[in-house]
């Protein structure tokens, strides 16, 4: 009966968010709208972006290797050329809008709009422009071969860890140089301090720790940052993400484990924010107060990066690749290709297959 | 006399042309079914390709869906057409599109041909079967399936339901015994004609096309009417994963592919370009008359299997996260519990240390700070050693660190001064091992230099956490080893029961111990135990102490720990 309430109150929840962002629908003002080149069976990305001018060529570049057919992005009012970069690139679709960014729901208000209008019936990936998303075996194969997987597999979401990477030294130490890859720089990690709970409301895990935890959050640890996010997804135009992109509704979306024991292939996001810029924009951010809920509680957590701290410890893990990171347990292959999937079951016939 | 091959194909055409060519051109004829819902042009491409090759021939197409008849009536036109064309051929060798040969072809025909009158066709009774997934067996022949599984899944499953209630029970042909095996199987010219000829064909089509999954069944069991010689075994290499999905077999399984010896794989993953380029090439290594043995690789898909059913226990991520319940234990390795063991020796963490080379930390659940071992900071997997952080989530703050330090036994000291949040996962976890020394707490109150009223208060507190924290260990839920000695008990006689863990931690502690750790002090303990009595405050968990001044010498009464299990 609970349930039935739960599932009841969630529907309504769902379709006021769709209606939210709908109203918002004329914010979005097209710069360059090349949807037409979208077939089906593409792979979308969607992302909003504010002043990633330094960081946009190594993150178009890593998406299109991955196979993103197009990218559809929206620049919340960028002051740096962000906004003529993106308009010459091909294979992006650009809408801008100088409204608040935080009264559009930190710009999934925006997103949703553009996923109900063109992401119905597409694996879409929606990250920010600091978000690189890896895969177990994401060297060998290519994203759609994943998202065909996904699909025999009957499944139309899949999760990922936020895994925030840092330099060894003080974040301004290195200097950023556009198109470079982030992670030559920061190359350290968090190994294991990462705790999980489940939220019933939503169904979904809330995955936090890690470096941000670890030095800006001790002391209230319920604020840490969520890390857990569910970027990639089979797109129905009745979806809608809820708060950034760590829970969707409907809410069976966000069971990206199993019920049971085994796990199930997740992937990672690289987290790349802790470049150099982060000085300089978490001043801009502490002073625009768009970024947090409540912007108060923050202003530490802005502070504490302002003064260019130094995350490594002796406990640091350096970055080298997917298998270390399936190892640790930060992702999991969970039946997706390797030698994972099989039984032993003498080759004899079944019922369920391809 | 050669050897022909029948290739159903439905997706990945591209591939599929190019096993065919190999097929072809190692002189082996092919006949090819493509499915009808695949697009008319890549068809055409693969005919066109195909052109120059006289021994490859396209049958008749039919819309194919799994589990239904339609992938009979595919195998059936195109074996059909295989006879009627291809007049020397004696075995015929049933394939699919994602199908890899990885032996040579001519080891292949030369062992068809040393075996003339053989049928390798998996074929065994439904009652012998272990290996159906979701439970329909006997079924499949006793019920009818006119709805897909694909498309009308409720559907389905709910006319399943209905004949099941019912009771229904479809009358087989006479003469058959129905036969399950594996869709794949190499036949006699004889024997297939056989069955494509029978008289009776029509009734057994009937027959079979309302059963479920019939290319698992409609050659298994018309084969056991005309077959001389049945070796019921498929000569095709394939797996299925614990949700009876076939496996998939990509270019990291190479090596593996390689030692099994079989003749043919399936499913290659199109975009294995090593797996293809390597099987197919012409100096594939030459094996001889080697027999396939799929066993031997079964051991390697067998650790597989358990490591995707059971997931890696003791992790917890976004990726596994078992409901309460469903996990044996909470940890993935063993460690210890020692309490009140820190109380009553002096600097006992670095002598454990020594003693078993372990990693021995104080009080991880210590309410000031988390105490690593040598009072580190930040700990392995960065592991802060605030309190906070970990009291955020004390559960999740254990099976991290057991996690993060596997290979490394870990030991750590625990009390009723620790948050106790901690007690139930401790208690119910296989993986720990507890050793209790009760009501060692009220040794550093009674070396402590506070006011005696205050003493007594913080004793009644203490000794009604331990109280209940014992009152779990010793609760039917309990799966640690647990081991309690009250602090008379084990002052009794101290060497036995530091024995007994140390034996128990590890295989290196062969060694008899000579020197127990250094006890603190205790005289004038017993009458401290009496002032508290006095007080009006009733000392339980000690045990019997005498109120004297002196600790009486036991030495000469072993007493013997009770285990709780």
């Amino acid at each position: 009966m609970r349930d039935l309430w739960l599932a009841y109150k969630m529907r309504w929840k769902r379709r006021r968010l769709l209606f939210r962002a709908w109203r918002k629908r004329r914010q979005l003002e097209s710069v360059a709208d090349r949807t037409g080149l979208v077939g089906s069976g593409h792979l979308l990305l969607f992302s909003t972006v504010r002043n990633e001018l330094a960081r946009l060529p190594f993150f178009l570049d890593h998406y299109r290797g991955q196979g993103v057919d197009h990218f559809l992005i929206v620049d919340n009012d960028s002051d740096d050329g962000t906004t003529a970069y993106l308009e010459a690139q091909p294979d992006v679709s650009l809408w801008r809008t100088s409204e608040s960014y935080k009264r559009a729901r930190f710009g999934m208000d925006w997103l949703t709009v553009l996923q109900a209008r063109h992401g119905h019936g597409h694996w879409c990936l929606t990250v920010d422009a600091d978000e690189l998303f890896i895969f177990p075996h994401h060297d060998e194969c290519r994203l759609d071969d994943l998202t065909r997987w996904l699909d025999q597999q009957g499944r139309r979401s899949m999760g990922a860890i936020m895994l925030d990477l840092y330099p060894k030294g003080r974040l301004s130490d290195v200097q950023y140089q556009p198109g470079q890859d982030p992670t030559e720089i920061l190359q350290w990690f968090d190994r294991g301090n990462y705790e999980t709970r489940f939220q019933p409301a939503l169904n979904n895990q809330l995955v936090r720790g890690g470096v941000r935890s670890r030095v800006f959050f001790a002391a209230d640890p319920a604020r840490a940052p969520t890390l857990s996010k569910i970027p990639l997804v089979k797109w129905d135009r009745r979806f809608v993400y809820v708060s950034s992109t760590h829970s969707l509704l409907p809410p069976r979306l966000n069971r990206v484990r199993p019920e049971q024991v085994p796990d199930i292939v997740t992937g990672v996001l690289l987290h790349t924010k802790f470049l150099h810029m982060v000085i300089g924009k978490s001043l801009e951010d502490k002073n625009r107060k768009q970024h947090f809920e409540n912007g108060e509680l923050f202003r530490e957590y802005y502070n504490g990066l302002i003064a260019d701290p130094t995350f490594w410890t002796a406990s640091s893990v350096r970055y080298s690749g997917w298998q270390q990171l399936e190892d640790i347990g930060l992702m999991s292959g969970g039946g997706w290709r390797s030698g994972q999937t099989a039984t032993s079951n003498g080759g004899g016939p079944v019922g369920g297959k391809d | 006399m050669s050897v022909g091959v029948v290739m159903l194909v439905h997706g990945d055409l591209a591939r599929a042309e190019q096993v065919a060519r190999h097929w072809s051109e190692n002189g082996c004829p092919v006949v090819i079914h493509v499915d009808r819902q695949a697009p008319k042009k890549a068809f055409a491409a693969v005919q066109e390709n195909l052109a120059d090759l006289s021994n490859v021939a396209f049958c008749a197409r039919h819309r194919v869906e799994w589990g239904t008849f339609s992938l009979v009536l595919a195998t059936q036109s195109a074996s059909t057409l295989m006879l009627e064309r291809f007049e020397d051929v004696r075995h015929v060798y049933l394939a699919s599109g994602s199908c890899l040969p990885l032996r040579p072809v001519e080891e292949l025909v030369r062992y068809l041909a040393e075996r003339p009158k053989t049928d390798f066709i998996e074929s065994v009774t439904t009652r012998d079967v272990p290996w159906t997934i979701g439970g329909l067996d006997v079924e499949r022949f006793n019920f009818r399936f006119p709805f897909a599984w694909k498309r009308h899944r409720r559907l389905f499953d709910s006319y399943v339901g209905l004949q099941r209630r019912l009771g229904v029970r479809r009358r087989v042909p006479d003469g058959l015994t129905p036969h399950l095996g594996s869709q794949w199987w190499c036949l006699t010219r004889q024997t297939l004609s056989a069955i494509l000829e029978d008289p009776r064909r029509k009734e057994y089509d009937r027959y079979f096309s309302r059963v479920w999954i019939p290319d698992e069944s409609y050659f298994q069991t018309l084969a056991r009417l005309y077959s001389t010689r049945i070796e019921s075994r498929s000569l095709t290499l394939s797996k299925f994963d614990f949700m009876g999905k076939p496996h998939v077999f990509y270019d990291d399984h190479l090596q593996l592919l390689r030692r099994s010896d079989c003749f043919v794989a399936r499913k290659i993953w199109p975009h294995a370009e090593k797996l293809y380029a390597n099987f197919l090439s012409a100096d594939l290594a030459r094996l001889g008359a080697t027999e396939p043995n799929p066993g031997k690789i079964d051991k390697i898909f067998s650790k597989a299997v358990e490591r995707r059913i059971n997931g890696r226990p003791g992790m917890i991520m976004h990726s596994r996260f078992p409901k309460e319940g469903y996990e044996k234990g909470h940890t993935s390795a063993p460690y210890s519990v020692f309490e009140g063991f820190s109380d009553l020796f002096e600097q006992f963490e670095d002598w454990l240390a020594d003693t078993t080379g372990t990693k021995v930390h104080g009080h991880l659940f210590d309410p000031d700070r988390v105490e690593f071992s040598g009072r580190q900071s930040v700990y392995a997997g960065a592991l802060s050693d605030s309190a906070r952080l970990r009291d955020y989530n004390p559960k999740g703050f254990l099976t991290n660190l057991i996690w993060n330090t596997r290979g490394e036994r870990q030991c750590f000291q625990f009390g009723p001064r620790d948050n106790q949040d901690i007690s139930w996962l401790i208690a119910t976890d296989p993986n720990a091992q507890v050793s209790v020394i009760s009501g060692a707490w009220a040794i550093p109150l009674f070396s402590s230099n506070k006011n005696f009223s205050q003493i007594r208060k913080e004793a009644a507190r203490l000794q009604r956490i331990e109280s209940d924290h014992l009152d779990i260990l010793k609760s039917i839920y309990t799966k640690a080893r647990v081991r309690v000695w009250t602090l008379a008990d084990f002052l009794a006689s101290p060497m036995e029961p530091l024995q007994m863990i140390l034996d128990e931690i590890g295989p290196r502690n062969t060694r008899r111990l000579t020197a127990a750790p250094k006890m603190v002090d205790l005289d004038g303990f017993g009458q401290f135990l009496q002032n508290l009595k006095n007080q009006g405050m009733q000392p339980q968990l000690m045990g019997d102490f005498p109120a004297g001044p002196e600790f009486p010498d036991h030495k000469n009464r072993p007493q013997r720990p009770y285990l709780v299990q």
